[in-house]
């Protein structure tokens, strides 16, 4: 059998993969968290102007990566869902919805403790931080939709549009910084003309960002196959309660 | 959507099937009363608490009255927007539009469009009054009622996905809050900022004003699809 994407379209085959795939992932995860922990924590110098408090830096920025991208990983598995049909998208969506809310939690905690000492309060309604609320939001919404449809096949496509709905402000969070002056500091990492930080500062931080993406996968692809699992059994449970029914 | 776009044009036809329609749902809402006075009551209810909560001082009842103004709108506008779908939902009527010739992302539209004229027209209308108990500059009076005319629209529109994908579920009203309410906030930043551009300054209030009408027409013309894909969802 020749390894392909639409192979994975198989909910056991993916149950497979997902079960070959886990340790590895899981592997790799703490060592990239372990390399990019003792960098962030005992190597990356100091920054002139913030002193330690730089090092907050190192969960906030690749906690936003992820916890944006999470959203756009829904956004294309709603895609996925409402034009494909494609079996496992939106189980990959659900999956996802709780871990991009968790991050995008850590991102407004995390930020908010750097705030402190920075700006000297925790919560400013600016641009960017107002959007990631908001985010946050609607991944609050998105969860609360999939709770209150019974059926999965119909939460799935509603949760799908809702997400497309929602998809307006991934654009809004990046470029907030952007379009309005505001408090928080305009991007430094992905802009025209090459990133704004020091190297000795970069380094750790990409290490970290592949620490956060390999966790995210992890959790995502646990996450998935427990969901997965979750359907068998309703399955198992229907059939179960159909057949005590005819007998 | 595309099972919508296949079939003969009836381009005309179907424009005079949704005004029949809109102008049903308009008469159906005028003559059973409740749903509007209930939204106007809400509307002067939240208004009327807010001195008690922030206290009688003029000065600052004047300065947040655009945005207070904006989401008591907003709550008001919510409180009725289960109310898009959910009848003709319960008597059948919506799926004999939906069997119907009428596409559905025009059947949502229409839908949308009357509770914009029922709901949130009275609603802008009464702001002024409001405004007046809000010490709300009178000069200033136009511009309010213009925003709220031109940004209700996407109140409406949006309210009408969010109608659509919680029909017939339980906690349906609790549930359309969560999900649409974070959609309203580019309404109301831009709604707010036109209006406080105009009282206080400093700038023109006409780009914020812009915006705010990009932000409707865009939700008169995309919102639409959304309902229609949910409704059709809702169905099987």
């Amino acid at each position: 059998m020749t390894f392909s994407l639409t192979n994975l379209a198989n909910p056991s085959r993916f149950l497979t993969f997902a079960g070959a795939v886990i340790p590895w992932l899981a592997a790799l995860t703490v060592i990239l968290l372990g390399i990019g922990l003792y960098q962030a924590f005992f190597v990356a110098p100091t920054d002139y102007q913030q002193g330690e408090t730089v090092r907050i830096m190192y969960i906030h920025v690749p906690a936003a990566w992820v916890g944006m991208g999470c959203y756009a990983v829904i956004a294309i598995a709603a895609l996925g869902t409402l034009i494909w049909r494609h079996p496992l998208a939106d189980v990959a969506a659900k999956a996802a919805a709780p871990i991009g809310a968790t991050f995008t939690l850590v991102i407004l905690v995390t930020g908010s403790l750097w705030g402190k000492p920075m700006w000297g309060t925790y919560w400013v309604w600016d641009a960017r931080l107002t959007s990631l609320l908001v985010l946050f939001l609607l991944y609050l919404g998105l969860i609360a939709l999939w709770q209150s449809i019974e059926d999965p096949g119909r939460a799935g496509r509603a949760a799908a549009i809702l997400a497309l709905v929602g998809a307006v402000n991934l654009p809004i969070i990046k470029f907030s910084v952007d379009w309005w002056n505001t408090l928080h500091q305009p991007a430094s990492v992905f802009r025209a003309g090459g990133p704004t930080i020091d190297p000795a500062l970069l380094t750790p931080l990409f290490v970290m960002g592949g620490a956060f993406l390999a966790l995210f996968v992890l959790l995502h692809l646990i996450a998935m196959r427990a969901e997965i699992l979750r359907r068998r059994v309703r399955v198992l449970q229907q059939t179960q309660v159909a057949q005590a029914a005819l007998s | 959507m595309p099972e919508s776009w296949r079939g003969p044009c009836r381009g005309r036809r179907d424009v005079k099937a949704a005004l029949a329609l809109l102008r049903r749902d308009i008469a159906l809402a005028f003559r059973e009363g409740g749903a509007i006075g209930v939204a106007l009551g809400f509307y002067l209810v939240v208004v009327a608490i807010a001195p008690f909560g922030l206290g009688p001082d003029m000065n600052l009842l004047a300065r947040v009255a655009p945005g207070l103004l904006w989401i008591a709108l907003l709550l008001a506008a919510l409180l009725s927007a289960d109310r898009i779908f959910h009848n003709d939902y319960e008597d059948g009527s919506l799926d004999a539009l939906a069997m119907g010739p009428l596409p559905l992302a025009a059947v949502a539209a229409s839908k949308s469009l009357a509770h914009w004229v029922t709901t949130c027209v009275p609603l802008a209308l009464l702001a002024p009054v409001l405004g007046l108990l809000l010490n709300f500059p009178i000069d200033a009076i136009p511009i309010l009622v213009l925003a709220m005319l031109v940004g209700t629209p996407a109140v409406s529109f949006i309210a009408g996905i969010g109608a659509s994908l919680t029909l017939g579920l339980r906690r349906s009203g609790l549930l359309l809050a969560l999900l649409v309410l974070p959609l309203y906030v580019p309404v109301l930043i831009f709604g707010v900022s036109t209006i406080s551009a105009a009282v206080t300054g400093p700038g023109s209030p006409w780009p914020p004003f812009l915006m705010l009408c990009a932000i409707s027409l865009a939700s008169m013309v995309l919102a639409p699809l959304a309902a229609a894909a949910a409704l059709r969802n809702s169905f099987r």
